[in-house]
């Protein structure tokens, strides 16, 4: 299988501030009753995005200045709760490519490197500087350099640090670890046959 | 050299070191259920694979089944078409299903261990993030995302970092009236929602060493909700009693050496930790959360934060975001807040020893006026359980409705959800925004003894002093 090798993404930035927020938040439960992922994209951050009516509330991903971003920007440990990949799933169908936060939940954060979606974790000033370029100019254009580990955006670069084992998976294009996995089949096998649970 | 029960385990279910640095790491059991599986079939049909290990993967029914009605087709047509998809997929791929006929169907976080599949020693992986619940037996267990899933159903293996481990002793004994539920809540709000990013708990100390089963499975149940993703206690005779004689539990001479084997997979005397937090039991209260996450709680004597007194700017804003929601007022005190919804059960708090310790309580009392009180077992075992101890009956004439085995309330994936801005005393795992199905729903979390304590005087209260809970009880 070859996959993309995802070393750099360039777009327009929408920011969601707020922390903790929940892959409930991001996906309510209602609409996990699917058996496929398509069409999720809609219902992204719904609850706060929409009144009961479907009429839009006040929101970024509502606001037409940040339409078509592709980057989202939020605080600290983003994505925790249900490990429902719906939630990235929903992040990537709703056209983001890239996630900014001051940190991640741990499932969240798999779910979405195994998707190809760089999971960036920059400092608070640092995520506060990028959402304020946005908002002075929607327009502008934030780089996320996973190969060299920075955010570039209106002529300003701020670290940003990618856990080393999913940096590597995404600029080496191994990010969907299956064909891996496959390979060490034989290995499977022998470690099973030592296990006395399995082995039986 | 010694070492902790998680690097056992983790060495022992090591295959090889993947190129990125991850482990790919075998998973012994794989647990499957009807909201997370569907697209992971599917990714095997177009990728041409087959479910490498089908005896070691079961599978159950429990997010969207209604409560409130036993045949099919259900009134949702959504619900049926995910029944319908996860009955195909398990008899296309050889794969045991516990269906509502099987008469062992439930949530399955409580079917696990029930059936004897949750054993020491092992690795368990789930498309649910309260998978951490089977670490109770001295399991490794993983909630996981989709693509995962389909990753352990082609290759029963799935690529993953190795974690730290955390001890976290609670010494000392709980006072009465004060639950496995208070241990985590107190834990998690110690600690901190992310607190364990990063981190496996192993939970221990006297508290634990006294815990029986399904108590240490709801502290082990909220592991992910202070941002571990994994949480286990060490096996030891309390978890052997257990599992002795369940139908999937090893037989005659395979269960002493398995025992055996057991026994040394727990942690060793002295090993190291990557941290160790020391917590006394004697400063944990029951407790019930104010906020819109698990670590927003408080001791039932405790005031609602007012942010206008918080120190930290993060601190002020995150209490502000939640009163505004919850609408609750700062500063005020939490006992006395009404409820509209009482609910209990879930993986966390749905068990038969749960509504064994509400019914003690319950003969006598009813609900108080304008409660709507659920009871839902966590499966069709524990149901089974109760009816025999005559415990439906209990709650029933107290004035609970008396459910059919599921998720339910929890989260809402099925017909059982607030309504508008209801507040909702609930034995489950998370108050998130919404969680409970209704958009602007509220939910405070808090033990299942406090739950009816709420449930029969209307508002939140002290379930030590609505019951006269003491020592002797």
């Amino acid at each position: 299988m070859s996959l993309a090798k995802i070393t750099s993404l360039a777009g327009r930035a929408v920011c969601v501030p707020g922390n903790d927020i929940d892959t409930d938040r991001i996906i309510p439960a209602r609409f996990m009753k699917c058996v496929t992922f398509d069409g999720l994209g809609e219902f992204l951050f719904y609850d706060v995005r929409k009144n009961a009516d479907g009429t839009d509330k006040p929101h970024p991903l509502n606001d037409p200045r940040f339409k078509g971003a592709t980057v989202l920007l939020s605080g600290a440990n983003f994505g925790c709760g249900s490990s429902r990949e719906h939630a990235p799933q929903a992040i990537q169908k709703h056209g983001i490519r890239a996630v900014v936060a001051e940190g991640f939940a741990e499932i969240f954060f798999g779910n979405c490197t195994t998707l190809g979606i760089p999971c960036a974790t920059a400092s608070r000033e640092d995520i506060a500087k990028i959402a304020a370029a946005v908002e002075a100019d929607p327009r502008t254009e934030v780089v996320i350099d996973v190969a060299n580990q920075e955010i570039r955006f209106a002529g300003q670069t701020v670290p940003a640090a990618f856990r080393e084992t999913a940096r590597d998976a995404l600029v080496n294009g191994r990010w969907d670890p299956i064909g891996e996995l496959l390979d060490g089949l034989p290995s499977v096998k022998a470690t099973a046959t030592k296990l006395p649970y399995l082995a039986a | 050299m010694s070492k902790s029960l998680f690097q056992k385990v983790w060495d022992a279910h090591t295959v090889r070191t993947l190129a990125n640095g991850q482990t790919q790491l075998l998973i012994g059991t794989h647990l499957i259920h009807e909201v997370t599986s569907p697209q992971a079939f599917g990714m095997l049909r177009d990728l041409g694979l087959k479910v490498l290990m089908p005896h070691r993967t079961f599978a159950t029914v429990d997010h969207i089944v209604p409560t409130d009605q036993f045949a099919e087709p259900y009134r949702d047509p959504l619900a049926q078409a995910m029944m319908d998809d996860l009955r195909r997929n398990c008899a296309a791929h050889g794969i045991t299903f516990f269906d509502r006929a099987s008469g062992r169907q439930g949530i399955v976080h409580i079917v696990g261990p029930e059936q004897g599949i949750t054993q020491p020693g092992t690795t368990i992986a789930c498309g649910d993030s309260h998978t951490s619940t089977h670490g109770a037996f001295g399991a490794i267990a993983f909630g996981i995302g989709t693509t995962q899933i389909r990753d352990v159903l082609a290759t029963q293996t799935m690529a993953l970092g190795r974690l730290k481990v955390r001890r976290i002793n609670v010494t000392g004994r709980l006072r009465p009236g004060v639950y496995a539920k208070d241990v985590i809540l107190h834990i998690i709000r110690t600690l901190g929602v992310n607190g364990g990013t990063g981190f496996a708990y192993e939970y221990g100390g006297e508290v634990f060493d006294r815990m029986t089963m399904e108590e240490r499975m709801t502290v082990c149940n909220m592991s992910i909700e202070g941002g571990a993703r994994a949480g286990y206690v060490n096996p030891d005779e309390t978890t052997f009693a257990y599992l002795k004689g369940r139908p999937y539990s090893p037989k005659g001479a395979a269960w002493d050496a398995a025992v055996a084997g057991w026994r040394a997979t727990a942690s060793d005397p002295g090993c190291a930790y990557d941290d160790v937090v020391n917590l006394a039991a004697a400063d944990i209260a029951p407790t019930v959360t104010w906020g819109i996450n698990p670590g927003q709680g408080v001791a039932i004597n405790e005031c609602i934060p007012d942010p206008a007194k918080a120190t930290a700017v993060d601190e002020k804003s995150s209490i502000e975001e939640a009163l505004a929601y919850m609408k609750l007022t700062p500063g005020a005190a939490i006992q006395g807040t009404r409820i509209d919804v009482a609910f209990l059960g879930s993986c966390t708090n749905g068990r038969l020893s749960d509504f064994q310790e509400v019914a003690k309580y319950l003969p006598g009392r009813h609900v108080a006026p304008g409660v709507k009180a659920i009871a839902v077992p966590g499966s069709q075992i524990v149901a089974l359980q109760c009816q025999q101890l005559g415990l439906d009956k209990i709650f029933r004439a107290a004035g609970f409705e008396w459910r059919e085995a599921g998720c339910s309330m929890c989260l809402a994936m099925n017909p059982d959800k607030l309504i508008g801005d209801q507040l909702c005393a609930s034995s489950s795992n998370r108050n998130f925004k919404g969680r409970q199905g209704s958009p602007t729903g509220r939910t405070l979390l808090m033990s299942p003894l406090m739950v009816a304590a709420a449930a029969v005087t209307g508002a939140v209260a002290d379930a030590r002093e609505v019951f006269s809970v003491s020592s002797a009880s």
